[in-house]
């Protein structure tokens, strides 16, 4: 006999509508992730040379902007994804789990930024 | 305390090939987010102009570095193939026991095949100038 409320039962389950939407964005951007990552290894093995002038003509050259921004940002959302859960299994003490899944959002955040920011900065530099 | 289900205690299982690949896939997942972390601070050098980047090739072609890109692209053929696997099973494909271990077989010969082929072609474009 428990003396909790029906309501208050329902709640310590939650909503049983955004439970999967983690799951779901997971593997949205692991199918989209997969021919980017194939497209990057290939084109970073094509490279002549490694130097400072081929590699930003590379990252400048046509769509390459767009698809390399693409690859960082959903690599920085998938890691997100992949990392909190990996967090919240192994990581018992409530306390560390919080700092570590901000610390997670906020690195990966900065990730996403940062990687946005330095192909915009040298795909626009041609162009300036 | 509320009654919430608990995870499988993995430790009274029989060990099985399958469960190293399962555990590896988290473990390749946590290598290629500190991969990403580098990647990112290669392109931030390249955006920095070539001094910037000049100084981060050097620290980047330096031998234990290139021994960490050895282990970033293993993890990254891993988590790759395994990745498949995954979205495999997520479309109900391959979920016997003999089909699961089939493919983890797979999943093993084609990574170390391709992190083998990546790695070579890797450094052999970067000999020439680094």
């Amino acid at each position: 006999m428990s003396l909790r409320t029906p309501l208050g039962r329902v709640l310590n389950h939650g909503s049983a509508r955004d439970g999967v939407s983690h799951w779901w964005v997971q593997r949205v951007t692991a199918v989209a992730l997969a021919p980017l990552c194939v497209w990057l290894s290939l084109s970073l093995l094509d490279l002549p040379t490694r130097e400072y002038a081929a590699v930003t003509a590379w990252i400048a050259a046509g769509m390459h902007p767009v698809l390399l921004a693409l690859t960082v940002l959903l690599a920085a959302w998938h890691g997100w994804l992949g990392l909190s859960i990996v967090i919240e299994d192994y990581v018992p003490r409530s306390g560390q789990r919080l700092v570590l899944l901000l610390l997670s959002s906020f690195v990966n955040a900065w990730l996403a930024a940062s990687g946005v920011y330095a192909v915009l900065r040298i795909a626009l530099r041609g162009a300036a | 305390m509320p009654e919430r289900p608990l995870s499988p205690h993995v430790t009274v299982y029989k060990w099985t090939y399958t469960m190293t690949l399962s555990i590896l896939h988290r473990v390749s997942g946590i290598a290629l987010f500190a991969a990403l972390i580098v990647s990112v601070i290669w392109l931030m050098a390249a955006a920095g102009g070539p001094e910037a980047y000049a100084r981060a090739m050097s620290v980047l072609a330096s031998l234990p570095f290139k021994c960490l890109v050895a282990i970033a692209v293993l993890a990254l053929c891993y988590h790759f193939c395994n990745g498949l696997r995954h979205l495999a099973w997520d479309m109900g494909w391959g979920f016997e026991r003999a089909q699961a271990r089939r493919s983890a077989v797979v999943v093993v010969v084609v990574t170390l095949l391709a992190a083998v082929v990546l790695i070579y072609a890797l450094f052999r474009v970067g000999a020439g100038n680094a």
